[in-house]
């Protein structure tokens, strides 16, 4: 899927390029992106840093078996292959949180702290488990309570009549997510096997 | 009423981050007698490692994106799909960040901008705009990062689904704007 996705979006970018006479600008690009690429992972290791740090003291001292065991009930619907007390529930709770209350900063380290222990109980390393797609969409439409930082600078006293739009909105997308997940990875289509055979 | 209940809560969200940079070393110390300094910095110590290890999928989609947003084939998408969704009684407006989205945080919030600049904050193509913005996240960019990070290259259904939810939420951002600001 992704073979094709990846090749797609640049083979149609220097056709469009072509056609729209912005070949240049679509090198210049290549060129940038692959930058900037490099400039976010090294931003991120600081952050990622001092997140993984507290949360193994989280971890050490027990409280993320606390924080799983809090939301079992949702968890163990969401994500059935991962064993109720795994600490990949403890940190998904936490990125989840993280998300919810806007903490952009800290739900990165906390999200793929979570992928790695998912990667765990995963036996197809190079192909993405059920749980872990599943985090993903949940990730990708965001839960979201408190309005992000950027929207609140630009939309000014207007901030506040889009708060509850946005929170109905991602509600929406949420339940889109999690529902085409579930109907999505019971297609032969999208299995793990048609997905390691399919050489596209 | 929402203003207070708005600022309130990012008042409190200004206190959760040091909360929990405080909180958890205090309980891991005073009751579970963890030795803190030292676990932290053992846990600290894959950070960089995590961070090395996403750049290969970064560069990848993040280059594919860029050269797809500067070719200028998302007018020419635009220029396909906007019949239809006017149609329906989408917002041609609102397109241009609808389809941005999943593909650019910086672009997505660029267009924001100049919806603001345009049509200023009370319209409701710019609330519209920023609805969509604060409810959905920026698609491949966060699959390269969760994926990439454990080395994953088979995404499955990750791809179908997150888009499928993208669009959801634009028009669930359009319809509860329109029916509940305009």
């Amino acid at each position: 899927m992704l073979n094709y996705i990846w090749f797609g979006m640049m083979a149609i970018a220097v056709a469009a390029g072509i056609y729209n006479g912005k070949i240049d600008a679509v090198t210049d690009a290549a060129i940038d992106m692959a930058k900037v690429s490099v400039e976010i992972a090294i931003g991120l290791i600081g952050i990622m840093a001092l997140w993984l740090g507290i949360m193994k003291i989280a971890e050490k001292s027990g409280l993320i078996r606390i924080i799983a065991k809090l939301l079992r009930p949702i968890t163990v619907k969401l994500f059935p292959d991962v064993p109720p007390d795994h600490p990949a529930i403890g940190s998904i709770v936490l990125n989840m949180s993280a998300n919810i209350l806007g903490l952009g900063n800290a739900a990165t380290p906390l999200g793929l702290k979570a992928m790695e222990e998912l990667q765990e109980l995963n036996e197809h390393k190079e192909t993405a488990s059920n749980a872990m797609v599943m985090f993903l969409a949940i990730n990708t439409s965001s839960v979201q309570l408190i309005l992000p930082a950027t929207v609140v600078a630009l939309m000014g006293a207007a901030a506040s009549d889009i708060f509850l739009t946005t929170i109905l909105a991602t509600l929406c997308s949420t339940i889109a997510a999690i529902a085409a997940v579930k109907l999505l990875e019971r297609m032969k289509r999208f299995s793990v096997t048609a997905e390691e055979n399919d050489n596209g | 009423m929402v203003d207070i209940f708005v600022e309130g809560l990012s008042g409190f969200a200004s206190y959760i981050i040091p909360l929990l940079l405080v909180g958890i070393p205090m309980y891991a110390l005073t009751v579970k007698k963890v030795k803190v300094y030292e676990v932290f910095v053992d846990g600290a110590k894959d950070g960089f490692h995590v961070a090395v290890r996403i750049i290969p999928y970064l560069v990848a989609i993040l280059v594919a994106v860029g050269m797809f947003r500067a070719s200028g084939a998302l007018d020419l998408l635009l220029q396909a799909l906007s019949p239809v969704l006017n149609f329906v009684g989408f917002p041609p407006e609102n397109l241009p960040l609808a389809l941005m989205r999943p593909l650019s945080g910086s672009g997505s919030l660029g267009l924001l901008t100049d919806l603001v600049n345009e049509h200023g904050t009370d319209s409701l193509i710019t609330k519209i705009g920023a609805t969509m913005y604060g409810s959905s996240e920026t698609t491949f960019y966060v699959l390269a990062v969760y994926f990439g990070s454990v080395g994953v290259v088979r995404s499955r259904h990750a791809i179908p689904a997150g888009l499928f939810a993208d669009a959801v939420g634009a028009i669930a951002a359009v319809f509860f704007c329109k029916l509940l600001i305009g």
